[in-house]
């Protein structure tokens, strides 16, 4: 007989349960399978309604991330094998409301997100079909690290602040914020640090770092963070000091 | 700009008075805001001592018999140990806050790092000249 591991994953059915308790499952141990690959198995082979989220199986639609034995993980790049010999706790992902199993709501990360404007903003009025905008490879270089973001949630929940603090917009919406703010295409720094300076913006971050050693893609939001602060601390001081029309033109790149 | 979302029922969790004693970096980075009380304790011996030398003979051996006594000894030794946590954790972090570009190319953090090192231990050694040498 194959060798097994046991997984014990959180289960929440709201229709017969009123909190989520752990249920362990036999899956065979084989050096190849990940977490997801054992959890899809529970699927095909013992309990059909074992809800969770994932797709690519591949690192890059961000779907599967799950708390693995308590650390934020992408559960298709997670092998079951660097558990052994178990048990592994598969829970659903830190910080988040749980909607079924192991599957949590991001509406709120889905509402944070759009108030950064992460997307390039211009103060002309050139648009694609006027031409294409040239970049260098350095400029590229400026923002490529925070563009990698696949929005897989890990950073947020590797967050004790936004875990204490829901009301911070976090770490992957700033380090986008940042990736667009880098952008030598983008007008937009000053709309975004509006939004950013306030409370719940860079100042919630007490600069854990933890958001920076789960993420997959190496976007170092931790990094983004503390840079935003450092710009935002110029701004202030800028505010004080420099008459108005100065700061205006001034702020926009 | 306005947005939509749906609400569906969730579970919601709450996060336990003790989320930072599980977790070795959790510990380290609540040592690390924690050590940021014993920084402004040594403030407040630097001011109290520098009171003492302006007082005159009489208020510095008084100072002195205070600072010696083992209350002071063991709170200034764990301030001196969270001292050291302090910089090495802020030390290290430093790189990850301050990009710094040379010639067109990222100065490695290494190399941020031990510059911060350089200038500490060059501060030490004028402190060490100017109260013990000098």
């Amino acid at each position: 007989m194959d060798e097994t591991i046991t997984m014990q994953v959180t289960r929440y059915r709201p229709d017969k349960t009123t909190q989520p308790v752990p249920v362990d499952y036999q899956v065979p141990l084989r050096k190849e399978w990940t977490v997801l690959d054992g959890l899809n198995h529970i699927k095909a082979t013992r309990d059909e309604t074992l809800s969770f989220r994932w797709s690519c199986r591949m690192g890059i639609c961000g779907s599967c991330g799950m708390n693995v034995d308590g650390e934020p993980r992408l559960t298709c790049g997670t092998f079951l094998s660097d558990y052994a010999p178990g048990p592994v706790r598969v829970e659903p992902l830190a910080n988040f409301p749980i909607v079924k199993d192991l599957i949590v709501d991001l509406s709120d990360f889905m509402e944070k997100l759009p108030r950064v404007k992460p997307w390039i903003i211009r103060d002309d009025d050139v648009t694609e079909i006027d031409g294409e905008y040239l970049q260098t490879p350095e400029e590229l270089d400026a923002y490529k690290q925070f563009s990698m973001c696949i929005n897989c949630m890990l950073c947020y929940a590797a967050c004790p602040v936004y875990g204490l603090d829901p009301d911070f917009v976090g770490p992957a919406a700033i380090a986008l914020a940042e990736r667009y703010d880098l952008d030598s295409r983008d007008h937009g720094s000053r709309e975004r640090l509006d939004v950013l300076i306030e409370r719940d913006g860079v100042w919630g971050c007490t600069f854990v770092g933890e958001c920076t050693k789960v993420c997959p893609k190496h976007v170092d939001p931790a990094g983004a963070i503390q840079r935003y602060k450092l710009k935002a601390a110029q701004e202030s001081v800028k505010a004080v000091l420099l008459p108005k029309a100065w700061r205006r033109t001034k702020g926009r790149r | 700009m306005s947005t939509s979302v749906t609400r569906v029922p969730s579970y919601q969790r709450r996060m336990s008075v003790f989320w930072w004693v599980h977790k070795r970096s959790y510990f380290l980075f609540v040592m690390r805001e924690l050590s940021s009380l014993f920084v402004a304790w040594f403030v407040v011996y630097l001011l109290m001592f520098i009171a003492a030398v302006g007082g005159g003979a009489e208020k510095y051996d008084a100072f002195l018999d205070r600072a010696s006594s083992p209350l002071f000894l063991v709170v200034n030794a764990v301030a001196l140990a969270f001292l050291v946590l302090h910089t090495i954790t802020w030390f290290a972090l430093t790189p990850q806050a301050m990009v710094l570009n040379l010639g067109g190319r990222r100065v490695p953090g290494v190399l941020i790092v031990a510059a911060q090192y350089v200038g500490l231990a060059a501060v030490s050694a004028f402190i060490y000249w100017l109260v013990v040498l000098a």
